[in-house]
């Protein structure tokens, strides 16, 4: 996801610009980012459709949709604390200390202590990095599986398409997370196992957005004219489909990333991800059950960790997707 | 159009392009059966020369051009670049000889990449095909394509500087330029231009117009230039064919079909254009046709949504021409080859006589 | 006809009623047609706020319309003649600044309640675009669509809005219009949309109809009978017609008077034999030449190929509507007035052929001369 690095300090030329001001067509005429207006009519076709956001002008956008810009605060926040997780987090999060167990949150422990007095703020420290492991691995896996079989299904359509389609409802005919469960349970408990699970059961969506953006960017000039210009289907799906999907992509790229740590948390809870006495926010809420009275804190900690993380993961997401795909493609 | 290889080719080598008995039918929405959106069409370019085929939205000319350059595979029928079949090539087949045709788009704004910077549009077409057939990679130096890429924009009235902006921050003008750069990049011997500048503007349109006649000169390449605009094709083009529903109606060198169309359908496109000169124009007959292609609203029996009839007993023009009489209803007229002074001309219609007398559709229906 | 001196100068747009400065020289003018013009524009400006700044689509431009006329606004792409449009209308989002003055049978549309002017869109001003497709809804009846409109303004029950609906289609040339009125827009040919969405703007027989390129979508053959049925309205109906449109056949085909816009600014405005007879602003005559048009090429010298002559450069940027010539950087013309102060639009200096529009005005220092005839310079 190249277009990522936010901060190059290139361009003013917005590329979303002036004729967002929703009139039916002339003020798109008024040239955007200063260049002409012979383009006018044209420059608002590509604007509403192919032009590439930028990097700058990408983060400028997203600051104004204030929701999706705290989100995306949030998340950075997320990884950095799993990134930096053995630096910040106070205590060793495996270390039991029986003399403090169940104590409330106070000074010593910011977020109190377990059934065994291990810290709950360092807990939630490093579940949150066995969570952003998982949501990074996963949906990694889950599209370097799926781009290419969606792209295949796309470019190619016929005989290639009917077999990934197939296989993609087949897979989306379980729930997400039913089809997690199962394939972690057939696996083994593990949390390399629980990263597959997941990763497998995220393979159908990203086959659906690689598939849809496939079809509708190679049937566009550009792609023909590359086709009668000499380019081989390696070409045109490496050089000119495959980048212009990608902002779909990355937009699909960080919905997936809540979406598996909820199953992360969920794998865990159920025993079928990270092991205890490793932390994770799953295995702690499973852990805080029976002291759910006596000591809330053990499960609201962790719980609130997964909310927030999710939460601001989908908004940034979905910021993401009103800045670079205003016709809003599918997820 | 004309069988016999054209005279004017130079090197006596076979025509830039030959296409006999083009057929592309699609498959009919709802499973009805098929849309003929080009039916029989058979036409000639020779080396150096252009071509204009004319005809209105929904008469299959933008998709005789698809298949002509193999972004679309005929139905039935040959294309041949240059003396060579390419109507079955394999795509694979197909790419080391694609750098003898290429294609122009009409909009600018969507047929180059977005987030490619011009000098790999540009360049893009060079490096492949300097791959693909194999020659010494010594010529793919970055320094050298880039070199070529500034030449061939500075030939196509860019500056060099144009090879680091991007499509969007280019004018349409400038970037329809840029698309002209890019299909003459490796010296095609035929180019397509599907309707190049009908998405821009008129003053930009004169630019690029002249651009292309200015190239075509210089570098003598064969083009086959489809269009509505019937003003830009008289500039451009030496030979003229009309389509209407699938079918070329009418040929004829270019002032010979301005000066006296046979057909009348060709008549009442042409004088339905009008003429930027109120006086003139206002004096001018013009024959306004029933009905149009792009709808439902002939009538049962006649074109459906498509556009395009079922059978082909009956000539294609009948149902809107102001002449048709009873033959025309019952039996396809066939092309003749006429007798002219500056080449042959054809055309399919059973009014037209074999001493080339066409009949005057304004006389039955004139409108002052 | 009515020679108008739109308001463009910065003096004009000051002085306390430009109105008045019109009518006077409509009476100067001895134009046959007497009477006040039913739309009247003056200084109308419409800017837009974007991120680079402001953006001036429309540059206090006017212009007046008459009965039964015919006015072509004429521009390429982004020279803000839809803008302008849509501002006549009150179409324009919330996020346009419009000024001027828009007087409909007198009547001040500029800043109006939003909900008087729906009552006056429809009924006595109209507008019909270029995409019928678009225009309609794919999910009514045409005959739903006109009798809504019908009952809307005037009242009409279900029967008497079909009747009238069914009376409007056969006006507007659509064969078997009782059967039609059953038919959903997709049904119809592109030709036929445009007429039904003729006939809508016209069912309530509107004083103006504003035309935004109604004919581009449309083939030639089929352009040539909606031209027709525009021009036969306006004798019919005695409707005024604002064309909007960058095709000069069209212009030449149907329009009394035409006005030449350039980036936002109104450069030229004349009767439409005499503008096209005798352009006076060098953009006019640029854009007359670009046109390929018959015998462009059997003219070239021989064993040379034709050329077509080009406007050079690109058409600026809005942001910025300085006090100079717009034009200025592309003109051959230019000298340090131009870009020193921003024409006014002014009564040709050169004026005194015996056909020559007393109304032919023109927003340049340097017109063309006044006896020019097109082709003149045309060679490269």
């Amino acid at each position: 996801m190249s277009t990522q690095s936010p901060q190059r300090p290139e361009s003013t030329g917005s590329t979303e610009s002036t004729g967002n001001a929703g009139s039916p067509q002339g003020p798109a005429g008024a040239p955007a980012a200063g260049t002409d207006a012979y383009a006018g009519g044209a420059a608002g076709a590509v604007r509403a459709g192919a032009a590439p956001a930028r990097p700058a002008g990408l983060l400028r956008q997203l600051r104004r949709n204030r929701l999706a810009f705290s989100g995306a605060v949030i998340a950075a926040v997320f990884v950095l604390v799993a990134l930096a997780a053995p630096l910040i987090a106070p205590y060793d999060p495996a270390r039991a200390d029986f003399g403090s167990a169940l104590a409330p949150p106070g000074l010593d422990h910011w977020l109190g202590t377990d059934d065994l007095g291990r810290d709950q703020l360092s807990r939630v420290i490093h579940g949150a990095r066995a969570s952003m492991q998982v949501g990074v691995l996963a949906v990694a896996l889950a599209f370097a599986a799926g781009v290419p079989l969606g792209l295949l299904a796309g470019y190619y359509g016929r005989f290639a398409d009917s077999l990934v389609s197939r296989l993609t409802d087949t897979l989306l005919a379980f729930p997400f997370l039913v089809l997690a469960v199962g394939l972690a349970a057939v696996l083994g408990p593990s949390l390399l196992n629980a990263t597959i699970a997941i990763g497998v059961s995220l393979v159908p969506q990203v086959i659906r957005v690689t598939r849809a953006e496939t079809l509708r960017l190679k049937h566009l000039d550009y792609i023909g004219a590359t086709i009668a210009g000499g380019g081989g289907d390696g070409t045109v799906l490496a050089r000119h489909i495959l980048p212009n999907a990608a902002s779909a992509l990355l937009v699909q790229a960080t919905v997936g990333v809540p979406t598996a740590i909820i199953g992360e948390a969920l794998l865990s809870f159920l025993g079928l991800g990270v092991q205890p006495p490793e932390p994770s926010l799953g295995v702690m809420l499973s852990s805080a059950q029976p002291y759910i009275a006596a000591a809330p804190w053990m499960a609201v900690f962790p719980g609130l960790a997964i909310v927030a993380a999710t939460l601001a993961f989908n908004l940034f997401g979905d910021g993401l997707r009103d800045v670079l795909d205003p016709r809003g493609v599918t997820r | 159009m004309s069988t016999a290889p054209d005279a004017t080719a130079p090197e006596g080598t076979a025509p830039a392009l030959e296409v006999r008995g083009l057929v592309r039918h699609f498959a009919a929405p709802r499973g009805k059966g098929s849309v003929r959106a080009v039916d029989g069409v058979s036409l000639t370019v020779g080396r150096g020369e252009v071509v204009g085929l004319v005809g209105e939205s929904g008469s299959g000319k933008s998709t005789v051009g698809r298949c002509v350059v193999r972004l679309d595979t005929p139905t039935a029928g040959t294309v041949r670049i240059g003396g060579t079949d390419i109507t079955r090539l394999s795509r694979r087949r197909l790419r080391p000889l694609r750098k003898d045709f290429n294609i122009v788009y009409q909009d600018p704004s969507a047929s180059l990449d977005p987030r490619m910077r011009v000098s790999r549009i540009v360049g893009e077409p060079l490096l492949l095909h300097r791959v693909v057939s194999g020659t010494a990679l010594r010529g793919c130096t970055r320094d050298e394509v880039r070199g070529r890429v500034e030449e061939l924009l500075g030939q196509v009235g860019l500056p060099p500087g144009t090879a680091d902006r991007r499509p969007h921050e280019l004018s349409g003008g400038q970037r329809q330029r840029v698309s002209i750069a890019r299909a003459l990049a490796v010296d095609p011997m035929l180019l397509v231009a599907d309707e190049p500048t009908s998405a821009l503007d008129v003053s930009v349109q004169a630019s690029v117009l002249n651009l292309l006649a200015d190239l075509q000169r210089d570098r003598g390449f064969g083009c086959l230039f489809i269009t509505h605009d019937l003003a830009a094709v008289e500039f451009l083009a030496d030979r003229i064919a009309v389509m209407y529903l699938g079918e070329i109606i009418e040929t004829a060198p270019a002032a010979e079909l301005f000066a006296a169309p046979k057909h009348p359908y060709t008549q009442a496109l042409l004088s339905a254009v009008p003429v930027p000169d109120p006086p003139v124009q206002r004096a001018r007959k013009r024959i306004v046709l029933q009905g149009d292609l792009s709808g439902s609203a002939l009538g049962p029996g006649l074109p459906g949504p498509g556009g395009v009839a079922q059978t082909v007993d009956h000539c294609r023009f009948h149902t809107r021409c102001p002449l048709a009489f009873d033959r025309c209803r019952t039996e396809a007229p066939e092309h003749r080859t006429l007798p002219g002074p500056g080449g042959t001309r054809t055309v399919a219609c059973h009014l037209v006589a074999d001493d080339g007398t066409a009949p005057d559709a304004a006389a039955a229906h004139v409108r002052p | 006809m009515n020679g108008t001196t739109p308001a463009a100068s910065d003096a004009a747009s000051t002085a306390s009623t430009p109105s008045t400065a019109a009518a006077a020289s409509t009476a100067a003018a001895g134009g046959a047609v007497a009477g006040e013009p039913v739309l009247r524009v003056r200084d109308l400006s419409v800017t837009f706020h974007a991120e680079e700044g402001e953006v001036h689509a429309v540059d206090r431009i006017g212009f007046d319309v008459e009965s039964g006329e015919v006015l072509a606004v004429v521009g390429e792409s982004g020279c803000g003649k839809s803008v302008a449009s849509l501002a006549v209308m009150g179409l324009l989002p919330g996020t346009a600044r419009v000024s001027g003055s828009v007087l409909l049978r007198g009547r001040e549309l500029a800043g109006a309640e939003e909900k008087s002017l729906r009552r006056v869109r429809g009924s006595e001003l109209s507008m019909i675009f270029q995409e019928p497709m678009t225009s309609l809804n794919p999910v009514l009846s045409v005959g739903r669509q006109i009798g809504e409109v019908l009952r809307r303004h005037q009242g009409l029950d279900r029967r008497e809005a079909k009747e009238r609906a069914v009376e409007l289609l056969d006006s507007v040339g659509i064969p078997a219009p009782r059967r039609r009125i059953h038919e959903y827009p997709h049904q119809l040919s592109g030709g036929m949309r445009q007429r039904v969405m003729i006939a809508i703007a016209v069912a309530c027989d509107p004083a103006v109809l504003i035309a935004d390129e109604p004919t581009t979508a449309l083939d030639v053959t089929v352009q040539a009978g909606i031209l027709d049925l525009l021009t036969s309205l306006r004798e019919r109906l005695g409707t005024a017609i604002v064309l909007i449109t960058h095709d000069l056949g069209v212009v030449a085909h149907t329009a009394d008077r035409v006005l030449v816009m350039y980036a936002g600014r109104a450069v030229e405005h004349a009767r439409a034999d005499e503008l096209f007879a005798r352009p006076r602003h060098p953009y006019t005559r640029g854009l007359l030449d670009a046109v390929p048009r018959p015998g462009t090429r059997a003219a070239a010298p021989a064993g040379e190929r034709a050329r077509l002559r080009e406007i050079p450069g690109i058409v600026p940027g809005l942001s910025r509507q300085p006090d100079e010539c717009t034009f200025a950087p592309r003109c051959s013309r230019a000298d340090e007035e131009c870009t020193a102060e921003r024409p006014a639009l002014t009564r040709s200096a050169g004026t005194d052929g015996d056909d020559a529009d007393p109304g032919h005005t023109v927003a340049c220092f340097h017109p063309l001369g006044a006896t020019a005839a097109p082709g003149e310079e045309a060679a490269p």
